[in-house]
Parts: structure tokens; sequence; C-alpha cells
């Protein structure tokens, strides 16, 4: 049953059940008593109900009241003057009763929706902030590089042109890794994300995303532990490959140099774990559960980042029917754990 | 060394310059074209050595740009394309595109490529040796060495292992692969493929973990580089 007709069908069956109660009891109650209750109970339908549906009931319980209750019964004609003045202000009643608490909910609505437009713009201008920041930076280092090698400035050394250059550089690693950034959420946001399932080597992605990381020149070290037999599992390897990227790149972004970074991946049955650790300076406890949010950064971090990459974790891993949970470790450092639902296979040697 | 000849066929002018300075300071002679009707002209006025073909032009889909392009040139198509996605790629190879980069690329991984495609296209008609500092190939007798000792090698693995060295630097879809070594009929046994691939790693590479030829190419296949530079 649609919502509409449900509504017709609930407010009329309790106007109806109602009166028939006030029937039954009617010999031990006055009928003017009767028309209270007949109201209680339209202004209760108008609590939760739409307008129309309220206004039905309320019709339908004044020609009840009239036909059934009031002397002379059976039929609508009312015996004395003010029986037709309690039947109209009866009437009055029901429908100020609908229409005024129809009014306090619209009221509530559009003060609701006010809220909630201005906490998107709240998100929106942290996100407009956070992202001409993370955008601009790599763009005035790049222009600001240029401008100075195109300037003629005879003053220039090669060690100062290379190391311009070498600005321009990870400038431009840095503005390619928000648009990624940018473009993944976006593609978490249109929920376009449909999880490709295959046979993947664990070994493999975890190394591969490891050299990327480090073709980033990272100065932390990172190192594996993975069992070189580990049995191959059914994921998607492009959404878990970001996933852990976006984890080692979070770490290597957030920590001191050379601190380390360990990678490990185990199966258990149709599970599969990755943990990522680093020995930084961990998270502060009070803010633990907000770091997976959008736009969400830890409230004295350094400057940069969006608030996109951890975010886009978790969408990704929830789109492979996982979980991705932080905590701290007792000695200092972070800890991601990574809690995928799979298939394995031990088939590892064919001839 | 001869001087290849390089037509880029892409709209941006920026992109061209910059591949311009690039393959004519590395000694590459260069055409360039900015639509792909005038693309395919100049590929048909004088065949290149090798095309980089932009997907995104403005009076055609790249994809059919490829396609009529393969309907008569034999030469390496690398396709250069901001568009990533697995599905794109692979449709792109089965079009015949020999090889595939997103944008943005580092340079150092172009020239890799173009020099790749460059050596298989000139490797076709030669001797079926690969030769590299410690790994050699003969498909004439069969064998395969690694640092001068001979490596035992499955038939399953030597088929797909001489798959990858007719096609030195080119990327093969995993369909491809399963096609070509077990047939049709197991397009979809993508982890008898990664079985394999494990395990001739292991005999072939210094680190089965970071292998030096037989590279990944996520989502898409493998590609074999003899030379990897």
């Amino acid at each position: 049953m649609k919502g509409r007709q449900k509504q017709y069908f609930i407010s009329l069956g309790l106007v109806l059940l109602v009166s028939a109660v006030c029937y039954g009891i009617s010999p031990w109650l006055g009928y003017r008593v009767v028309a209270f209750i007949l109201l209680l109970t339209v202004s209760l339908i108008a609590i939760s109900f739409d307008i129309l549906p309220v206004l039905v009931s309320a019709t339908l319980s004044a020609f009840i009241w009239d036909f059934f209750f009031i002397p002379p019964r059976f039929n609508f004609h009312v015996g004395n003057t003010e029986d037709i003045i309690l039947l109209i202000m009866y009437f009055v009643i029901a429908m100020i009763s609908a229409v005024l608490t129809y009014k306090i909910r619209l009221i509530e609505k559009a003060s609701r929706k006010k809220e909630e437009k201005a906490n998107t713009l709240k998100l929106y201008d942290t996100l407009l902030n956070s992202f001409s920041h993370e955008l601009r930076t790599p763009i005035a280092t790049i222009l600001a590089a240029t401008d100075n090698m195109q300037s003629g400035n005879n003053n220039l050394t090669k060690e100062n042109k290379d190391e311009l250059i070498n600005e321009i550089s990870k400038a431009s690693l840095r503005l390619n890794q928000q648009v990624e950034n940018l473009l993944n959420m976006s593609r978490l946001e249109s929920g376009f994300i449909k999880p490709k399932i295959d046979w993947c080597d664990i070994n493999e992605l975890v190394y591969d995303t490891v050299k990327k990381i480090e073709d980033n020149k990272i100065t932390q070290k990172i190192s594996i532990t993975i069992n070189p037999d580990l049995p191959v599992v059914k994921t998607d390897k492009l959404l878990l490959g970001q996933a852990i990227y976006n984890l080692l790149n979070n770490a290597s972004l957030y920590t001191k140099s050379n601190s380390r970074i360990n990678i490990a991946a185990l199966v258990h049955t149709d599970i599969l774990e990755m943990i990522i650790e680093d020995n930084g300076e961990g998270f502060p406890a009070n803010e633990i559960e907000n770091v997976f949010d959008k736009f969400y950064r830890l409230k004295y971090s350094k400057a940069g980042g969006t608030g996109l990459g951890l975010s886009i974790v978790k969408g990704f891993i929830e789109a492979l029917k996982g979980r991705v949970s932080l905590e701290n470790i007792s000695t200092g450092g972070a800890r991601f754990t990574i809690i995928l639902p799979t298939e394995t296979s031990h088939l590892k040697v064919l001839s | 060394m001869n001087k290849a000849e390089i037509l880029i066929i892409d709209d941006e002018e920026q992109i061209r310059r910059m591949l311009e300075i690039t393959l004519k300071t590395n000694s590459y002679i260069v055409t360039e074209a900015s639509t792909g009707s005038e693309g395919l002209i100049m590929a048909s006025n004088h065949p290149p050595d090798i095309i980089l073909l932009d997907l995104g032009l403005p009076d055609k889909d790249g994809m059919i740009v490829l396609q009529e392009l393969r309907e008569w040139h034999t030469g390496p198509i690398i396709i250069l394309s901001v568009q990533n996605s697995e599905e794109v790629i692979i449709k792109a190879l089965d079009k015949g595109a020999n090889d595939y980069l997103c944008k943005p690329f580092r340079t150092g991984e172009l020239l890799a490529r173009i020099r790749s495609a460059l050596r298989s296209s000139a490797a076709e008609e030669s001797e079926p040796i690969i030769n590299s500092e410690d790994l050699q190939i003969d498909l004439l007798t069969r064998t395969v060495k690694k640092k001068g000792e001979l490596i035992k090698l499955t038939n399953t693995e030597y088929n797909l292992l001489s798959i990858f060295a007719r096609n030195d630097g080119k990327v093969l879809t995993h369909q491809y692969l399963l096609r070509a070594v077990w047939g049709p009929g197991f397009i979809n046994q993508s982890q008898y493929l990664r079985v394999f691939i494990a395990q001739i790693r292991k005999k072939m590479e210094d680190d089965p973990n970071r292998p030096q030829y037989l590279l990944t190419e996520s989502g898409v296949g493998y590609r074999f580089m003899s030379n990897t530079v």
C-alpha cells in the first residue's frame, strides 16, 4: 500500500474504531463527552499524518457524531440550537487543529532544511578552503619556480636550478594525488563503483603498491611481512590497491622522516586481513572515530590534506563489503586494519 | 641508430609541444596532427615508425581512429590518454594498440615504451631469440637460460613464456593470454594465469616479488620486458 493510501486507511479506521467504542459505552457517557473523545482522536491523527487525510477524518467524525450521537439519533437532524452551535464548533475546532498541526510540521521541516543547508554550506566552506590550499600551493610552487628560471636571473646556480626543477616535480606529483582523490571521491559519491571481483595475488598487489609509494621519493622505510605462499583471494585489486595506497601515502605524509611503516596480510578462512602500521605518533584518541569521515582533518594537523584520503579508503573497502578500523599502538604509532570477506584458493602449483 | 619517425595525434597543443621537445632531444623525428582526420591523412601519406594517439580527439573518437589506422597500418601504436579505466585500456589493446600510457605519465616511462615498441616491430622478422643481460630465450631450440644456467620449465610455463617473448614490451591482456595458452573455453580462468605467472617468476626473476622481466599491468594483463630500463 502506498504512503498516502495507508494514511487514509489508518486515520479513517481509527475514527471508526473510536466511534464504535464510544457507541458501545454511550449509555454511560453523555454525547457531548463523545465529541471531545473524537476531537482528541482527530488531533492525534493530525500529529503524524498529512493534511488531507486529517481533514477527511475530521469531516467524517463530525458526521458520525451528528448521526449516531446527537439526539435525535440516526438522522442528521439536530434537536436544539445549543447542539447546532456545538456541532459547528466541533467541525471548526477539528479543522483548526488539523491545519495548525500541519503548519507546525511545515515550519519544523523548513527549519530542519535550513539547518541541513547551513551544515552543507559549512562543509562546502571547509572543502573550498582545504582544496584551494591543496591545489593552489603546488600551482604557486610551479609558477614561482618557472618564473624564477625565466627571469634571466644570472645569480641562479646550477644547484638552484636543479632544486627549482625538483620542486616543480614534487608539486606536480602532489597536484596529481589531489586530482586522483577528487576523482575517486566523485566516483564514490555518484555510486558508480561496481567492484570487479577476480582472483588476486596479494603479494603482487602489495609489492606493486609499495613500489608506487617508493617512487614518490619518501623518506620512510616500508617493510612487507606477507607469507610468500599466501593463497590467492577474490577481490577487486584496483579498489583494494587504491585503499592500501592511500593508507601508505597517509603514513608517509604524516610520520617523521625515517619512520618505519609495515604492511602485513593474513588469510583466515574466507577472510583477508591486512594491517598497515607505523611507528609515528599515532592519532589523538578522541578523534580516532572521525578520521574516516569525509573532509575530516585532525584539529592540530600540519597544513595540507583535504580529508579525502581516508574516507576513500573506507568507501572502497565498504564497496568490497569489508571494514577498516584504526587504533593506536601502545608502543606508539597507528595501526589500520582492513578486514575483507573473500573467497580464497590454495591453487598454487600447476604444471 | 637511425632516426625513427614518430607521429603525434593529440589535440592539446601543450602536450604536443612537450612531446616534441622530449622526443626531438632524444633523436626522434616528430610530426604532429591535432585532429583524428588530419592524423589519418598524415599516417597514410607517410607511414611513421610509431604513432602516439590520444583518445580524446575533437573530431572523432580516438578508438575509431585506432580502428581505421589498424585497417592498413601495421606499425606500433601507443595510446596516450587521460582515461585510466581498465575497460578502456583493454578495449584499446583489443583494437590493436601496442601499448597504453595514462596521462600524466613520466617521460622516462614513455621513452622506454617507445624503445620497446620499436624493438619489437624491428624484431618481428628476425631470429626469435631474446638476449638480454642475464636472460636468454631461444624459441627455435625451446631453451631458456638465466645467467647462463638452463631453466627447467613445464610445457605450459614454456608456452606462456614464448608468447611473452614473441611480444616483447607489449601489454598482453589476461583474456588474450588465457585464450592463447588454454583455449577460448578458459578466458575466465584467470587464477590459472596468476599461478603460472608466479611460477615463471620464481624460476626467472632475481626477486619474484620485484619482477624485472614479467611485469604486472594492474587489472589489464602482463608485459614482458626483455630489456627493462
